[in-house]
């Protein structure tokens, strides 16, 4: 027999015997609740690839995550589900929330803008369920909008722009040109970086506004040869979400300067070329499931159906107060092939995780970087630690 | 200055042709073999002098290896060409390759030899492998990242640690069948066993802690944890692990931390924490279990330890990414 036949044969026989298992046992679904049009996986718009964009909606990363669940919910008498639902805005959302909580499904993944989160997240309050925020970064979902069910995996701003900052220290780059574009998330990652500067003792030697325009009127706006002439820097940090403006700015800079931010050099909290830790193994899961590479969101999303499933493992599938009290303790170990154990802050609900510092095709460094201490646990040198939490739901 | 030349020459024709003639005496050379994941090589350091003899060009990422049982070859498996290459100890040179399916990682020998049991990462899969007939004649799914991989004294179990499902599957040697899928720790890697076969250690390199498996009833005996000092547990990473022959010490590298443990296996204390090289993970005893080594991944060397004092005798430059050594003394 040849091996692909024996494969295929070897897979028919535990393909049936999970059919006879999924029988017996409890099913634990997950929800996944999208938008029908995301602007942000807009395939025009993806198209020149910017370290700022993701490269597709990350539900392919849960989809991974339920496929390497099988053996261990095999072992435990459970199986595991997703369900994809879409609405065309957040009460739509809601309403189909409603509906699987109903059918008895407990945990939740969101994949929506900031906004539509903190919205879904607000309308579901006190209620027995689980949300874990996959792909908003917004600073305010873990600070004034924080809710006691919200759990946040993909790291926020402030994680992403401290990450950044720690690493201009480390490299003794500390004059830094900020430049800022139009857009109300452009104005959130510059915020955050000035937090994370001043916070690290970089100085902002000159802040400029950009506009994505090629009128003459505001070439000074327009032209990064002009943005970047006067003041001397050691790095130029474009805060710009949307992408298009931040690729045309490397070498195109007055000074021959690093670029970093949205794009030369970006803090993400993965990155197809990260090769140590497993992660070479998830990534290639992952690209044999998407048929394309693995980003930051798809991270999330793999590791959101992780955390549950390894507190469903842990606890013995326990009740579900005990269980989330599990999963968002302090015992937990989450595996993010990132090198070290991952648990949830209890101030915020935001997965501590070191950050991958990347270029477009290598892991420059990894963030918390060495020398960055903590009285407790060095991640949480990234982002909101105790002391600077909002959070009160 | 061309006579020299010549005679160089003439010389190197007849070290060469003097190897085949030594092969009778190639066994227990001495040398300690260094796999390296990035040199596509094996080092080949002399045991006195620890220089480099040579390095053997194998497959591409060799990472586990194992001497045979009549120590003539050494296996390796080259992860990203999919087979084990065969080195002869005497002609220090591949002499055979056997194709072991995708990404294969660790491996270990079915009792009698004559088939390897081998992890391949990537496929969720143990494959055994017919040594003689170069075929693979069956596949076992397992949990995602299949990594460590133990055949029991006996030979009747097979141990494949799952670093995804965090599981330990026992299999069945001669049905292929999982008996069981013990839960341990979290991203479990490697396994040594006592020489009774009564227990299976394994390490959780997420954890801080090697699981004691009882082998009888596939059950979880005992958690050790380690702490040296100065780390906090997350920095703390168990990949490596090796028993003494008289079942008595346990050795377990700590990855990060850059230290190996040194535990009494009946009392489960540890006795040191010692410190080596950057990534701790492979470790080896010699014959004699007087010297210990230990590969350090990310400082591309090894640390050659003496078991009495527990002392580093002296680190050892190698390839690039060294994975696993072999002593042949």
């Amino acid at each position: 027999m040849s091996l692909r036949a024996l494969m295929h044969t070897a897979l028919a026989a535990s393909l049936l015997l999970f059919a006879l298992a999924a029988g017996a046992a409890e099913v634990i679904r997950f929800g996944y609740l999208e938008l029908n049009k995301d602007a942000r996986y807009d395939e025009r718009k993806a198209f020149f690839r910017t370290l700022s964009r993701p490269f597709g909606p990350p539900y392919a990363g849960a989809e991974v995550a339920l496929r390497e669940a099988r053996f261990v919910g095999q072992a435990l008498g459970v199986s595991f589900d997703l369900v994809r639902a879409c609405g065309a805005d957040a009460p739509a959302l809601v309403a189909e929330l409603d509906k699987l909580h109903a059918e008895g499904v407990r945990y939740f993944l969101i994949d929506a803008p900031g906004k539509v989160v903190a919205e879904v997240a607000a309308a579901t309050r006190g209620r027995a369920l689980l949300l874990f925020n996959v792909s908003a970064p917004d600073d305010a979902l873990r600070q004034a909008q924080c809710q006691a069910h919200l759990y946040h995996t993909l790291p926020n701003h402030g994680m992403q722009t401290d990450a950044i900052a720690q690493f201009l220290v480390f490299k003794k780059w500390r004059n830094v040109l900020l430049l800022q574009g139009p857009l109300d998330d452009d104005k959130l990652i510059g915020a955050a970086f000035e937090n994370s500067a001043r916070r690290l003792g970089l100085k902002i030697v000159a802040k400029k506004d950009f506009v994505l325009s090629n009128d003459p009127r505001q070439r000074e706006l327009g032209n990064v040869g002009l943005l970047t002439a006067g003041a001397d820097y050691d790095v130029v940090f474009v805060a710009d979400s949307d992408g298009e403006f931040a690729r045309s700015v490397p070498y195109d800079t007055v000074l021959p300067r690093p670029v970093v931010g949205a794009e030369g050099l970006v803090a993400e909290a993965w990155h197809w070329a990260w090769p140590r830790h497993g992660a070479p193994q998830l990534t290639s899961r992952f690209e044999k499931q998407a048929k394309r590479h693995m980003g930051s969101a798809d991270w999330a999303a793999w590791i959101a159906v992780k955390s549950v499933v390894e507190a469903v493992v842990r606890t013995g599938n326990a009740p579900f107060d005990n269980l989330v009290a599990y999963l968002g303790g302090e015992d937990i170990t989450i595996d993010g092939f990132k090198g070290n154990r991952l648990y949830f802050r209890d101030w915020d609900r935001q997965l501590r995780q070191p950050l991958l510092i990347a270029t477009h095709n290598a892991v420059i460094e990894r963030a918390p970087i060495a020398g960055f201490l903590h009285q407790t646990n060095n991640m949480d040198t990234l982002g909101f630690d105790r002391r600077d939490s909002q959070c009160k739901p | 200055m061309t006579r020299l030349k010549t005679l160089g020459c003439a010389l190197a024709t007849t070290l060469m042709l003097g190897l085949p003639a030594s092969a009778a005496l190639a066994k227990d050379t001495g040398y300690i073999f260094v796999s390296s994941e990035n040199d596509n090589a094996v080092t080949v350091l002399d045991g006195k002098s620890f220089q480099v003899v040579k390095a053997i060009p194998t497959g591409e990422r060799p990472r586990d290896m194992k001497l045979s049982a009549d120590r003539e070859q050494i296996f390796v498996i080259a992860s990203n060409s999919e087979r084990v290459d065969v080195i002869d100890i005497a002609k220090l040179e591949v002499v055979r390759s056997i194709d072991v399916g995708e990404d294969p990682e660790m491996f270990d020998f079915s009792k009698d030899g004559s088939k390897i049991f081998v992890s391949n990462e990537e496929d969720a899969a143990v494959s055994v492998v017919d040594v003689a007939g170069n075929t693979v004649t069956a596949q076992v799914e397992v949990g995602e990242e299949p990594e460590g991989v133990l055949v029991s004294k006996d030979g009747n179990r097979l141990y494949v640690t799952s670093e995804v499902a965090n599981m330990v599957h026992v299999i069945d040697t001669a049905t292929n069948e999982i008996l069981a899928n013990v839960v341990v720790g979290n991203r479990p890697r490697r396994f040594a066993d006592t020489p009774d076969g009564s227990e299976v250690w394994v390490t959780n390199e997420l954890g801080a802690s090697v699981t004691v498996l009882d082998a009888k009833n596939n059950t979880i005996k005992e958690t050790i944890s380690f702490e040296p000092k100065g780390f906090r547990s997350d920095d703390v990473t168990p990949v490596g692990i090796t028993m003494t022959r008289d079942g008595k010490t346990a050795y377990v590298t700590l990855g990060r931390a850059n230290h190996f443990a040194v535990v009494d296996v009946a009392s489960r204390q540890i006795k040191d924490y010692v410190l080596v090289g950057n990534r701790a993970w492979g470790v080896t005893l010699s014959r004699d279990e007087s010297m210990l080594v230990v590969v350090n991944g990310l400082s591309d060397d090894i640390s050659l330890v003496d078991t009495k004092t527990n002392k580093v005798l002296r680190s050892v430059p190698v390839g690039r990414v060294p994975h696993t050594a072999v002593i042949d003394d």
